[in-house]
């Protein structure tokens, strides 16, 4: 990598100016210039203005990975919104440039900078990432040198930006610790603000020295400085993480927003001019899940569960349908169709569709115009379907298009294990969810599991393939030639979850599983098995359980170019090993060894609101095959999620939702292939 | 059905969108504009949008062409007010600047356009190069053009695609603007530029600025614009910036 750009620093209160122009010229020489104009519709015009003494406090919300992947993310549309109501917050954009644009970048000296003013990333006060996945910390640390800001915060000044992170990798963000000034834990929709005074205030007083505008965030709550604590070893252990600054907490607790309804955001989400994932309108329905996944770090980390009340969803949708144009929404959650207000949000949708559908007939061709507030047909997607005949049923009442495929997630291959895992869905509930799709027009289902999970055998590892060749069957009396796609995963273990003390499997391991279930699939037709590569997997687990000494080893790598490592192409194994020796740690150590109870964990400091005796006792329930019901239908296990906050699960039925016994712990009676509820119109016919 | 023709630019920021972009942004533009747009029939629907010859990514155009069909008795819609609407809708840059009802059975886009003006706005290229490059190309009786076409080398010849030629000088350098065919095939702006084959050196084509000033059909043995232009909007260049 090339030395630091020197961003010259303009003056205090005058916007930074645009690159644009010197950019304009490297456009034409990469591929897809697309992403890197702005001019999304919805992003708002930047206000730079201000009568703060200071000026205003302007905040570059970031993604560390390309804008396809990056533009959709909402948690940074989120903040960007909200920072750009405050009266002296002003917000813009960046994404990591592809290697063709990065090289041209530096060849001419050009920095980092947002797509809506295409002003240099150096001159904002503060670069906000969000980190969702361990593999783009090199970006990070590459993004921070593109800015041109020193890699490491001890060497920053006063005149450099503060170098912010979030997201659910921030759980545990010892491994880049050394990368970044503050890190904020949990829902980022209040403390935003409270960071942007914090940062106002020190401007104001003239930019004294960071140490202060660092102590001052730390008192924060939701706020943690790495600097302000100190990492003491006993060999390769942790010996203890204490506060080195005064007035800092010795556990730093995560922010939780009691009422998603009082946080209707994003207001208006951004339609990008490009291609990008998930392009579509989203609207969050909940957050939070209890249903104890124990591999889901999502679930746990984001308890209790906050629901949005149903009129409000309503009014997102229908609002968002008609100021975006887009022709889908997707209803967003970790499990959508355990929303308590499901059935009149869909019966709301799919009655517009009808309408829509009315005037297609009448019309003869289709078309768009009257049909309800809706401008055209629309078709909705739940991202996480529940597995069982129910969530069919609201996929079939929902997705009036073509009827290609539907995704379940069992997780594991047989029930023992999927009780050791909290995945409390039987065979049963699979089967009948993979009968209701075949009968119902679906021609492929996938499947998705994990491998290498606690206490898994081979016969759980080839149970997945016994699961395949039954939903194969099961399709049989449906279509001539019933299709099943199995995705394979090697299992990660995640801080704040009762995993957390796990030995990962090995390379060898993964990849013997892999191969094993590779030679059972063999002989089951009509069943198709992709599977993830073992070595990313190791990668991500070196870093999602990594402590500080990882720091210098994840320097190295982005030193030797390891940039975008979340792409297969990309991806370089050999680099991560090499940067493991040459700074004397072992893989072993860090991603195969089962912890202990009594070990002091990286993220020991940290907390999620989960109790740590309720996660151990979880752990041994796991080990001892025991499932445990959905809390929000049963009494309270204490997991302290609720009662550390004072807040409440924000659910408005008492009653668990219709279908499967998943979650519920009852064996819910059941016809197979009979789906209780009604269809929908189909599009355009 | 009505059909509906729309005559749009593309400059500035948005040059670089590339063609399937534009008509994402465009089809969302209609919806949002509340214009009762007819769809297809089949389990995937699509809004019935007829896009005219592609624009490259990276060009710019004051002569974009799309027809959208209308749905008749629908919605309240008047063919005079559908410039100022829709363009309320398209992000700076794209510019919808006049919109007629054609009539059934016209030809598509596809089919009648024939030719098409560029102008290759050329940075540092001594005025004098690019003169004695168009003279030589004005008089030559073929242009040959070596293309590589289902992975075989073939030689096709240019000239009878290649219209009028002028070069102007600019401040920065030269414009061309060249009237080049479309039948039967278009010729591509670089390709016409790659055979300039001029006498001193010419800059990278990444580094030339293109634009389509007009596609053009034939009516009755004269050449038109498919949709003509009022006086131009005195907002079109300030939204484009």
């Amino acid at each position: 990598m090339s030395a630091p750009m020197a961003a010259a620093r303009s003056a205090v209160s005058s916007p930074p100016g645009s690159l644009w122009d010197r950019l304009e010229p490297l456009l034409s020489r990469v591929e897809k210039p697309a992403r890197y104009i702005g001019g999304e519709d919805g992003a708002v015009r930047p206000d730079w203005s201000s009568d703060a003494p200071g000026g205003p406090v302007s905040w570059l919300f970031t993604y560390p990975d390309t804008y396809e992947i990056g533009l959709p993310n909402q948690g940074l549309q989120i903040l960007a919104e909200i920072v750009a109501e405050h009266p002296h917050g002003v917000a813009e954009r960046a994404y990591a440039p592809w290697v063709d644009l990065e090289a041209e970048l530096r060849a001419n000296g050009v920095p980092l900078f947002s797509v809506d003013g295409h002003r240099p990333a150096g001159a904002f006060d503060l670069i906000g990432f969000n980190l969702s996945a361990e593999l783009t910390y090199t970006n990070l640390v590459n993004l921070i040198d593109l800015a041109g800001v020193p890699v490491r915060a001890a060497e920053r000044r006063a005149d450099h930006p503060l170098v912010c992170v979030g997201g659910h990798c921030t759980y545990n963000p010892e491994p880049v610790a050394d990368f970044v000034d503050l890190v904020v834990l949990g829902d980022g929709e209040e403390v935003v603000s409270e960071i942007t005074d914090v940062v106002l205030d020190w401007k104001a007083a003239g930019r004294p020295d960071r140490r202060s505008v660092l102590e001052a965030l730390a008192r924060v709550p939701g706020v943690y400085v790495p600097a302000a604590y100190e990492v003491s070893y006993d060999g390769p252990r942790i010996r203890a993480i204490e506060p080195r600054w005064p007035g800092v907490p010795e556990v730093v607790e995560k922010r939780t927003i009691a009422d998603l309804g009082e946080w209707p955001y994003p207001q208006s989400q951004l339609v990008p001019l490009t291609e990008v994932v998930h392009d579509r309108l989203n609207v969050e329905v909940f957050r939070g899940c209890t249903r104890g996944c124990r591999f889901c770090q999502a679930g746990m980390i984001t308890r209790p569960v906050r629901e949005r009340p149903a009129d409000q969803v309503r009014t997102m949708v229908r609002e968002g349908l008609r100021r975006t144009g887009y022709d889908e929404v997707a209803l967003t959650s970790l499990s959508t169709a355990d929303f308590s207000g499901i059935a009149g949000v869909i019966g709301d949708l799919a009655g517009r569709q009808q309408d829509a559908g009315d005037l297609a007939g009448r019309s003869g061709s289709g078309a768009a115009g009257d049909a309800g507030d809706l401008c055209g047909p629309v078709s909705v997607s739940l991202p996480s379907l529940r597995v069982d005949a129910f969530g069919v049923g609201i996929a079939a009442e929902l997705q009036q298009g073509r009827r290609s495929g539907l995704t379940f997630a069992p997780e594991a291959g047989t029930w023992r294990m999927r009780q050791v895992i909290n995945k409390l869905i039987t065979d049963d509930d699979l089967y009948g969810a993979v009968e209701a799709a075949y009968s119902q027009g679906w021609r492929r289902v996938k499947l998705y599991f994990l491998t290498g999970l606690p206490t898994e055998t081979d016969q759980d590892t080839l149970g997945i393939a016994e699961l395949a060749r039954n939903c194969v069957e099961v399709g049989r009396p449906h279509l001539r030639s019933p299709g099943v796609t199995v995705s394979v995963g090697g299992f990660v273990p995640k801080p704040f979850t009762p995993f957390q003390w796990f030995g990962q499997n090995t390379v060898a391991e993964l990849g013997r599983k892999i191969g094993l279930l590779r030679d059972e699939f063999r002989s089951v037709r009509g069943a198709q098995m992709k599977w993830h590569d073992p070595a990313a997997t190791q990668v991500e687990g070196l870093l999602s359980r990594g402590d500080r000494r990882l720091g210098p080893v994840i320097e190295s790598v982005w030193r030797r170019g390891g940039t975008f490592q979340e792409w297969s192409e990309c991806f370089d194994l050999d680099l991560w090993a090499g940067a493991m020796a040459e700074h004397g740690l072992s893989m072993d150590d860090y991603v195969h060894r089962h912890r202990t109870e009594d070990e002091v964990l990286p993220w020991a400091h940290l907390s999620a609101g989960l109790h740590q005796d309720f996660l151990w006792q979880d752990w041994r329930d796991a080990l001892a095959e025991v499932g445990l019901p959905d809390c929000r239908w049963t009494p309270c296990y204490d997991c302290g999620a609720c009662t550390g906050y004072g807040i409440e699960h924000v659910v408005a039925s008492a009653t668990p939702p219709a279908g499967g016994s998943q979650g519920t712990g009852q064996g819910l009676a059941w016809d197979r292939g009979a789906v209780p509820v009604q269809l929908g119109v189909r599009g355009g016919s | 059905m009505t059909r509906v023709r729309l005559r749009y630019s593309k400059l500035g920021k948005v040059r670089f969108l590339s063609h399937r972009d534009v008509a994402r942004v465009l089809e969302r533009a209609v919806r949002r504009a509340g214009l009762p747009v007819a769809y297809s029939q089949g389990f995937s629907p699509r809004a019935r949008l007829h896009f005219g010859l592609a624009l490259s990514t990276g060009f710019e155009s004051i002569a974009e062409y799309l027809d959208v069909d209308l749905v008749d008795g629908v919605g309240d819609w008047d063919v005079a007010e559908l410039p100022e609407s829709l363009s309320a809708c398209l992000p700076d840059g794209l510019e919808v600047g006049a919109a007629t009802t054609i009539p059934a059975g016209t030809p598509s886009l596809q089919d009648a356009v024939s030719w098409c003006t560029w102008q290759l706005d050329i940075p540092g290229v001594a005025p004098g190069v690019l003169a004695a490059a168009v003279e030589r190309l004005g008089s030559a009786d073929s242009i040959p053009l070596d293309l590589v076409r289902k992975g075989k080398q073939v030689r096709e010849d240019l000239r009878p695609l290649l219209g009028d030629l002028v070069a102007e000088r600019t401040a920065e350098g030269a414009r061309l603007v060249a009237d080049l065919g479309t039948k039967p095939r278009s010729v591509r702006p670089a390709e016409f530029y790659a055979a300039l084959d001029p006498t001193g050196p010419l800059p990278d084509v990444a580094d030339v600025r293109v634009l389509r000033r007009h596609q053009w059909i034939n009516v009755d043995g004269t050449r038109r614009e498919p949709v003509s232009l009022g006086p131009p909007s005195p907002h079109a260049q300030e939204r484009a910036s």
